[in-house]
């Protein structure tokens, strides 16, 4: 608690792009309700302290944090552990934080891999093999950054957490609500959901936002959307062929991206109920393709040319399987260390 | 040796790390400026559909992923060897514009901005964004967050949402903008340019017309006379979206302008040890070093670099700025780095006034705003001018158009190595023998780094005002005996 | 792969054609590997793609999905489900690093004990030939969550 009253509030970001700061920042006005209902303890965006302030702090002394970010290193999960600490109720806020995100796509490949793409790039010029160590001795003396974990996590894969916020980035108006939300808790005229709620999103799918046209569906061909001569712009896109994944993910930001005519790529994660988000979209496309014929069906299915983009683009890291073969059978530590 | 380490500095996604090792006499012996983070794009990008990479790498950064967009966008377009429709092209920049305008705002207001209207010495609690309202008042402050309202808002028509837009595919985009649209877009983009000529005159009158800002700007230690690159158009105009690289000296000779396919000949980059991020330089001048000069590679890329790379501005009100801006500075080009915040307000009212060109162009409404691409996928780059400096996205692809390789270059790396000896020099000009370390020299070190905007590997992005700095000195022993803080 | 490897193979068979074989394989005496662990659903269509992820990631080096021949589906079509599910399974499954040997789709009727038998026996080989999977057993579920304590009478407004 702070000197005046006020709760206080933190924000994080671990392994993330910072469109979930954006995102709050859009609230525009809705920010000084923050303001004047909270202090806000720990927000490297917006102002000054540091870890070391956060370590001084009494445990549960925040009592919200909004935690966005992957735990991609050591650092970030070292940081998570001290945010759980500190604070009463955590968020898993974001993609990110709530199933990995676009960045958990990476758990397809190893970490030599991955290093070898950015330090042997096609502009790179790195006859050496030099590589990013953990520890390295300079004349003047030894530096160090974090270590680069062979597999992404999500937040509740490493602390417990209380509740999550979907979204790529979570869409400015939910965050509002919710923000609305904790204010009345905090007046006493409402209460928190149970522990483990989706919060900031609907229970339903995207489908459900979407105001396109849907017919039965039966599919007899996928298409890349820039082959399209045109889009229509009312009918369903999954009925249009483009692979939507609309289906199995859940609503809450307006269907945004199918109104604009682009094909719904699930960053609001999986709808209520749904264990593991890909199996979901496998079952339902699987339903609606319109053949029995094991030829025929493989002749449509070369229309997604990339099935676990397609179906774990954000979810990889939160999924059942987590990660490819290459991710925790590659070697982990090849070319980092100390020297 | 003495060390002081500066972990973390805050604000920057991720975590940018400084240590400062000091020698027997007191003096800087070195600095290390580390980035901490790597999330592995170029890796994990192959094995995707290339019409992904517009929504895919929109998650490098959520501050300018319309920049990821474009870049992409452009180089799935180059993949596919097909060009948008005029209509397509236009909507592009027309969106790029309206981002601009939101970008350079919120930078200038929240970031730059609290150094030069409170001070760089004035009290840590006032120097943010807050501090700023209420010292120019409310009314201000709420323009600020309409500026910021306003271009989110033409994101959002063109490209589908606020932050990640989703509606650029290989050859043009998903949808177009109706004739209401248009009009609210022409408004905003009205409003948008008296926005921007009031915070010029803001800038002017609270900035330029302070001798000891002014002595700041133009002083040594923010100096470094390096390369300059920026995208310029056939005219050698600045153009955000679209047009050729220009490479300018330190003297100011435009050495060369190279078109995206040819940019591995132009830019290398090189691997240390000590930090996740790589430092580009000039292949044709080769890597010297972190040193200035002509004979150097390093380079810098910024709203600076931009118009010193250029010949001018494409609109007239900018343009206008253009010439006032060298002509208060001594000429081109300028390396005082802290002129960036000019330069940016600049950008900003250019940016204000393409919005009004494009919106106000009868084609901006047709339907034609699609190509479908007859030709097979192989490889291909696009490159943009992210806020941050020159964005570079290079594809490969199999025949069906699924990436085979990814290579990045991104906005403020480019200036990674600039960054990297700012801050030495800062520290080296501050911290001397006999000096006693305060927080007058933490703020002095931050305003080295903070006029670039970083956004380290695009995934790190600095917002309002306050630098936490903690600086730990140590005796000889390791043992730390004064404990410095700023802000925390 | 040594000869100590014996693979766990998750197997779901349809309450109506292929438990039933199974079931005959039994009552028949036809020998066949125990690797299997059988699954009985009322129709391969309930055959949700989660139930294979789960089986693997949670320690399986295989899963066997059977059901009616194509067109002799109890409940008419939905065997054809199983199909398009399975074929698009695969594929995601390879993207991930998972041999698609590893997933098999077998059609066996009531009659075919013998049938359902051999191709248990084959499959279990050809697991032995791939070796373990050894998927990393990550914690269960999807994560825990903390009681949350109630906001204390001072954070009130």
């Amino acid at each position: 608690m702070s000197a005046n009253g006020k709760p206080k509030f933190a924000m994080y970001w671990a392994a993330s792009c910072g469109g979930c700061e954006i995102s709050v920042l859009n609230i525009h006005e809705k920010i000084l309700d923050v303001d004047a209902n909270f202090e806000v303890a720990f927000w490297p965006v917006a102002m000054d302290a540091k870890y070391k302030d956060v370590e001084a702090m009494p445990d549960k002394s925040i009592l919200l944090t909004l935690f966005n970010g992957g735990m991609r290193n050591k650092e970030n999960e070292e940081i998570a552990h001290l945010l759980r600490r500190k604070s009463q109720i955590l968020v898993a806020f974001g993609s990110c934080a709530c199933e990995g995100c676009i960045p958990g796509l990476a758990n397809l490949s190893s970490t030599e891999q991955i290093f070898s793409a950015a330090y042997q790039s096609l502009s790179t010029v790195n006859p050496d093999n030099t590589q990013p160590q953990f520890e390295y001795g300079m004349p003047e003396g030894m530096i160090s950054i974090p270590e680069f974990n062979p597999v992404l996590k999500t937040l509740d894969q490493v602390v417990p957490v209380d509740y999550y916020m979907p979204g790529c980035p979570p869409e400015s108006h939910q965050i509002a609500a919710v923000v609305d939300l904790v204010i009345q808790v905090l007046q006493g005229q409402a209460t928190l959901p149970p522990p483990g709620t989706t919060i900031g999103a609907g229970a339903s799918t995207v489908c459900d936002d979407c105001p396109r046209l849907r017919n039965v569906k039966a599919i007899k061909k996928f298409v890349r959307i820039q082959d399209l001569n045109t889009i229509d712009p009312e009918l369903c896109l999954l009925e249009q062929g483009i692979p939507c994944n609309g289906p199995a993910t859940r609503n809450g930001c307006g269907a945004l991206c199918p109104k604009a005519s682009a094909q719904c790529i699930g960053c609001y994660g999986p709808a209520e109920g749904v264990v593991d988000y890909g199996a979901r979209l496998i079952g339902s496309y699987a339903s609606v393709i319109d053949s029995n014929d094991p030829d025929e069906i493989e002749r449509i299915l070369d229309g997604i040319p990339d099935p676990v983009g397609q179906f774990y683009r954000f979810n990889l890291a939160g999924s059942l399987m987590r990660a490819g073969t290459p991710a925790w059978k590659g070697n982990g530590s090849a070319g980092l260390g100390k020297t | 040796m003495q060390r002081v380490t500066i972990d973390p500095i805050t604000r920057l996604e991720g975590h940018g790390k400084i240590e400062i090792f000091l020698n027997e006499d007191g003096d800087v012996a070195n600095t290390y400026f580390q980035i901490p983070e790597l999330r592995g794009f170029e890796r994990f990008c192959v094995g995707r559909p290339v019409e992904e990479m517009p929504l895919l790498t929109n998650r490098i950064c959520g501050v300018c992923p319309e920049a990821h967009h474009m870049a992409a966008a452009k180089a799935a377009d180059a993949v596919y060897h097909v060009e948008p429709p005029p209509a397509g092209k236009k909507l592009r920049e027309l969106l790029y514009s309206g981002f601009y305008f939101t970008d350079h705002t919120t930078h200038f207001y929240a970031l730059g901005g609290p150094d030069f209207v409170m001070g760089p010495t004035s009290p840590v609690a006032e120097r943010n964004i807050l501090g700023v309202i209420h010292k120019v008042g409310l009314e201000i402050g709420g323009k600020v967050i309409q500026a910021r309202k306003y271009g989110h808002t033409i994101v959002e028509m063109i490209g589908g949402r606020k932050v990640h837009p989703c509606t650029s595919i290989p050859g043009g985009l998903t949808k177009g903008i109706t004739e209401d649209q248009r009009q609210e877009i022409e408004k905003m983009g009205r409003w948008a340019i008296e926005f921007a000529q009031f915070s010029l005159q803001l800038f002017s009158d609270i900035v330029l017309g302070n001798k000891e800002y002014l002595d700041l700007i133009l002083g040594d230690i923010y100096t470094h006379k390096t390369y300059s690159i920026g995208l310029v158009d056939e005219n050698n105009k600045i153009n955000f979206y679209d047009g050729k690289v220009s490479v300018v000296a330190p003297d100011g000779e435009r050495i060369g302008k190279y078109a995206p396919n040819e940019y591995t000949d132009w830019i290398a980059e090189r691997v240390e040890p000590w930090t996740y991020l790589k430092f580009p330089y000039l292949k044709k001048v080769g890597w010297k070093g972190f040193v200035d000069g002509k004979d150097s590679g390093v380079y810098f890329a910024t709203p600076l670099s931009r118009l010193n790379a250029a010949d001018g501005m494409a609109t007239p009100l900018a343009q206008e700025q253009y010439e006032k801006f060298y002509s208060t500075l001594g000429g081109k080009p300028v390396h005082q780095r802290l002129a960036i915040h000019w330069a940016r307000l600049v950008e900003l009212l250019y940016a204000a006034e393409r919005i009004v060109e494009l919106a106000t162009d009868p084609e901006i409404t047709s339907d034609k705003f699609h190509t479908v691409p007859t030709e097979k996928p192989t490889e291909g780059v696009g490159i943009v001018e992210a806020p941050r400096g020159t964005l570079t996205h290079h594809y490969k692809t199999d025949e069906r158009g699924i990436l085979t390789e990814v290579n990045l270059i991104v906005g403020t790396t480019n200036n990674y190595a600039p960054i990297t000896m700012s801050i030495k020099k800062a520290a080296q000009s501050l911290i001397k023998k006999g000096t006693v370390v305060n927080e007058g020299l933490l703020n002095m070190v931050e305003m080295a780094f903070r006029a670039y905007d970083p956004c380290f590997g695009c995934a790190t992005h600095s917002l309002p005002g306050q630098m936490p700095l903690e600086v730990t000195i140590r005796n000889a022993n390791g043992e730390p005996v004064e404990v410095l803080k700023q802000n925390c | 792969m040594t000869d100590a490897f014996e693979p766990v193979i998750i197997g779901f068979t349809c309450n109506w054609c292929s438990y039933r074989a199974a079931d005959l394989a039994g009552t028949a005496r036809v020998k066949y590997p125990p690797n299997v662990r059988l699954i009985r659903l009322m129709c391969s269509g309930r055959l949700d793609p989660t139930f294979v992820f789960k089986a693997l990631a949670g320690g399986a080096d295989g899963v066997l999905i059977s059901g009616c021949h194509p067109g002799e589906c109890h409940y008419i079509e939905q065997n054809y489900k199983a199909l398009r599910r399975y074929l698009l399974l695969r594929r995601t499954l390879v993207g991930m690093g998972v041999e698609p040997g590893r997933v098999k789709l077998v059609w066996a009727s009531a009659a075919e004990g013998v049938k359902l038998a051999e191709e248990i026996t084959k499959m279990v080989a050809e697991i032995k030939e791939l070796g373990p999977l050894q998927w990393p057993q990550w914690a269960q579920g999807n994560g825990h969550v903390a009681k949350v304590e109630a906001i204390p009478e001072e954070a009130a407004v």
